[in-house]
């Protein structure tokens, strides 16, 4: 299989095409544009290593989500990053590629953070590992993080192993009705002191606490916070980290403003939030400079996520950042083999 | 192997070292820019002492404003720059450049700006790792990657090496604590990476930036992420009657779903070595001992000290105590934090191994470290970061011995060669530096390098920045005629072998 995509990113080369690498194709619908011939890894699948007592799974690019997170769980463990499912088939290549982290992401960590090592093709279909099995490794630059978020546009995934987290042996989550300043302010109080916070939300005037843990540290928060036990919680987090929330609900314009965590309510639409105040979307057709600048303000940026004009919708990056960005293109991808233009118009 | 050569091929300097320091003193006042040789001999090497060069010129700006004109004189005069920290690295990433310029940030230490309801804390280059958690304490707050050398090693230093610590496997390297780097590339610009928020727009530059050796640029600012402070932290010790019931120990407890605070391992030598110096109440009985930490909330700690203690007992413990408070605690970790300089005062001179295995190998490499001890004729104890398979060997060695130094050398790149071997790395957290730079033929192949290199040209183009360290030419390794092992496949396996 690797032999075929080899040949694959070769040819293209020789004949000056572009390639688009797929999973599933359950993120389609993100990106300034789709470029290029589809190369589609969801057929390169299988668990290649996994040992419990090393924490470290090794899995192959087109394995689906479900299938790795169900061996995880048979052994009690889990992908702390929590990565979205946006369709049935969603691939562990197509999370690191892209990037995307759930509900937990603010207590565990991103997909970057738990990526331990790659093996990627290259541009000239060269079969390379970086990184490697093991929790610590700082031999050469860290490329293996580096193409976690890249959309395939430095490298072709073949291979991932990631670093994963025995499940919390308890879990609880608590609701409270309070408005959007408050929440912000709450969550960021409570994420500054020693409880098992391991995810927070606020949607539709209710904030939504989820507690993780030993079993007596999930108890004692219980009572400590207060608020109401609500019924359906593993379906709340789980339509947050699948945005299947009705407030995700339809095909507008979806913004993605990814921001300091204390910054106070960005009033431009209807809004959730998420990972104690860091990330919070916007259902509402903005124009894009304002978005941009807002969340600029507020030391971070903001993404068209999803419907509306994607490349106006991409932050713009700072004149020298960008020039890097095409300068490393130009290093790695000289040709431009991989698809360009996923996340940025000039990239 | 004699000493490593250090001259990468660097363009050659257009100016000499009196017009060099004219230049830099045209942004830099006079007490920042160091030539007289007298003054240049304190910065001839940092924590890897067996390596020395003296620099052309120190260059000791106090803002980033003077960073920058550092940088640019250096790139237009095509002068070597040399970042270096407290100076506290072992894998010799800040042994100057003979014909270099070393960019020293210790001026540069201030804590800028804390935010506790946002947990973030913005600081200098220079500013100590501990005082990042004595200055945010009163907030509740601390920074938690914790070298051993946490008193003395600056976080822009930590930035360079990607450093961990103890308590790594719970809390993250230093790649997993950051936000955002204020970033000078070798032209004198100012990049900012990462944000205030969790990600950023664009690739993952603060990835590769992190752990980069000062070969990419230097970092001016640093936003670091902060925790809640545990309410309480305690120790298990647990004393073991061979090395691989200790190392099946360490899995059983992470498999038993316990992803402890810190879990290190130390070997009869190592302890027998500390005892001697600190008297931290080890069994010198035992062939190993484990040191387990739970941090927490009282609830959470007394939960998990009670389970951790449960499987160490299946284990095969031989014995088992817990720290009853803090002092307590703090003794059976001062024989840990004591073990380098505990083995420094038994020989006079060691090399201390960083390779990371994966945790199932423990049995195998260290049998293969005991026969190797016995081949080259010294001694090797071992400390472990076992939670997380980074595995510390201390070769002592005597460099006034004719020859033994070289010896050591042999041995230290065997253990090295052995970590790749079984699936590991040759550096889990010191760095690669001029130290391992061979090995790194070892773990890599050619492919893998150049791509390395590939990287390396988008940000600093004539390779000014500190050449000849962490990243082989592809000459180098031809020249070393290093055997790839990587994954145990030896590169060119196609070729016949006699």
């Amino acid at each position: 299989m690797i032999d075929a995509f080899a040949d694959t990113i070769r040819r293209a080369a020789a004949d000056g095409r572009t390639l688009r690498i797929r999973g599933s194709g359950s993120k389609d619908f993100y990106g300034v544009a789709l470029e290029g011939d589809v190369v589609d890894t969801g057929s390169h699948a299988g668990i290649v290593d996994y040992d419990p007592s090393e924490l470290v799974i090794t899995v192959r690019s087109g394995t689906s989500l479900t299938e790795v997170e169900n061996k995880l769980a048979e052994c009690g463990q889990m992908l702390a990053f929590e990565p979205p499912h946006f369709g049935a088939g969603s691939t562990i290549g197509g999370a690191v590629a892209s990037g995307f982290s759930g509900p937990r992401r603010a207590a565990a960590g991103s997909v970057r953070d738990f990526v331990l090592g790659a093996r990627v093709l290259d541009a000239t279909g060269r079969d390379l590992s970086f990184g490697g099995q093991v929790m610590k490794n700082v031999a050469g630059y860290d490329l293996s993080r580096f193409i976690a978020g890249s959309f395939g546009t430095l490298a072709l995934i073949t291979e991932v192993s990631l670093k994963v987290l025995p499940r919390p042996v308890a879990e609880a989550t608590l609701c409270f009705d309070m408005d959007e300043a408050r929440a912000i302010e709450t969550m960021n109080r409570w994420a500054g002191q020693p409880l098992p916070l391991s995810a927070t939300g606020f949607v539709d005037g209710m904030l939504w606490v989820r507690l993780s843990g030993a079993k007596a540290a999930v108890d004692a928060a219980l009572k400590k916070l207060g608020g109401e036990q609500p019924a359906d919680a593993a379906a709340f987090w789980a339509s947050l980290r699948d945005q299947t929330h009705p407030f995700f609900a339809g095909a507008g314009p979806l913004w993605r403003l990814s921001i300091r965590s204390t910054a106070g309510p960005v009033k431009l639409g209807s809004q959730l939030i998420e990972w104690n105040g860091a990330l919070r979307w916007i259902a509402a057709d903005l124009e894009a400079e304002g978005a941009h600048r807002a969340a600029q303000s507020a030391g971070g940026h903001a993404t068209l996520y999803r419907g509306g004009a994607r490349s106006a919708g991409i932050q713009r990056l700072a004149p020298p950042v960008l020039a890097l960005h095409q300068r490393l293109k130009r290093a790695l991808d000289p040709q431009g083999v991989f698809g360009r233009h996923r996340i940025h118009p000039e990239f | 192997m004699g000493k490593p050569e250090l001259l990468d091929p660097t363009p050659d300097a257009l100016v000499d070292r009196d017009e060099l320091v004219r230049r830099l003193l045209t942004g830099l006042p006079r007490h920042c820019v160091l030539a007289a040789p007298e003054e240049l001999k304190p910065y001839e090497c940092d924590g890897l002492s067996a390596f020395r060069e003296v620099p052309l010129a120190v260059a000791l700006p106090e803002n980033e404003a003077q960073v920058r004109h550092v940088m640019r004189t250096c790139n237009e005069a095509r002068v070597p720059v040399v970042a270096r920290g407290a100076g506290t690295g072992l894998s010799g990433g800040a042994l100057p450049h003979p014909r270099g310029v070393t960019l020293g940030l210790s001026k540069m230490k201030s804590i800028v700006a804390i935010d506790p309801m946002a947990r973030t804390a913005i600081v200098q280059p220079g500013v100590r790792n501990l005082a990042i958690s004595e200055a945010t304490a009163q907030y509740g707050l601390y920074y938690a990657p914790d070298p051993s050398s946490q008193i003395a090693c600056s976080i822009g230093g930590n930035i360079a090496e990607n450093s961990g610590g103890v308590h790594c496997l719970k809390y993250g390297l230093t790649v997993h604590n950051v936000l955002k780097l204020r970033f000078v590339t070798i032209e004198g610009e100012v990049l900012e990476l990462g944000g205030d928020g969790l990600d950023a727009a664009g690739l993952d530059l603060m990835a590769l930036a992190i752990g980069s050796e000062g070969l990419l640029g230097v970092v001016t600012e640093i936003t670091v992420k902060l925790l809640p402070k545990p309410q309480l932290a305690r120790v298990v010790l647990a004393a073991f009657d061979s090395l691989e019931k200790a190392g099946e120990a360490v899995a059983n407890v992470i498999a038993a779903g316990i992803i402890p605070a810190g879990l290190e391992m130390m070997d009869k030598l190592a302890t027998g070595a500390v005892e001697q110096f600190v008297r931290a109440g080890y069994p010198l009985d035992a062939e190993a001992i484990l040191l387990c930490e739970s941090d927490g909330t009282p609830e959470e700690v007394a939960e998990e000290i009670e389970h951790m203690s449960q499987v160490l007992r299946d284990s095969g413990a031989t014995e088992i105590r817990l720290s009853k408070d803090e002092a307590e605690r703090l003794r059976f970790w001062s024989g840990r934090k004591a073990a380098f300089p505990a083995v420094g005062r038994l020989m006079p001179d060691y090399f201390c191994m960083d390779g990371t295995i994966p945790k199932r190998q423990l049995g195998k490499v260290l049998r293969g470290i005991e026969a190797l001890s016995k081949e080259f004729g010294l001694q090797c104890p071992n400390v472990f970061h076992a939670g997380d398979g980074n595995l510390h060997p201390l070769i002592m060695f005597d460099a006034n011995v004719p020859g033994q130094q070289d010896t050591a050398t042999r041995f230290g790149a065997k253990i090295l060669e052995l970590c790749v071997e079984v699936g590991g790395t040759i550096t889990g957290e010191h760095g690669v530096g001029i130290e391992k730079i061979d090995q790194m033929c070892v773990q890599f192949r050619p492919a893998e390098l150049e791509t390395f290199h590939a990287v390396k040209s988008a940000f600093d183009p004539m390779r000014l920045l500190n050449p000849g360290k962490a990243v082989p030419t592809l000459q180098r390794c031809a020249e070393m005629g290093a055997m790839h092992v990587h994954r145990g496949q030896e590169k060119f396996a196609h070729l016949p072998r006699f």
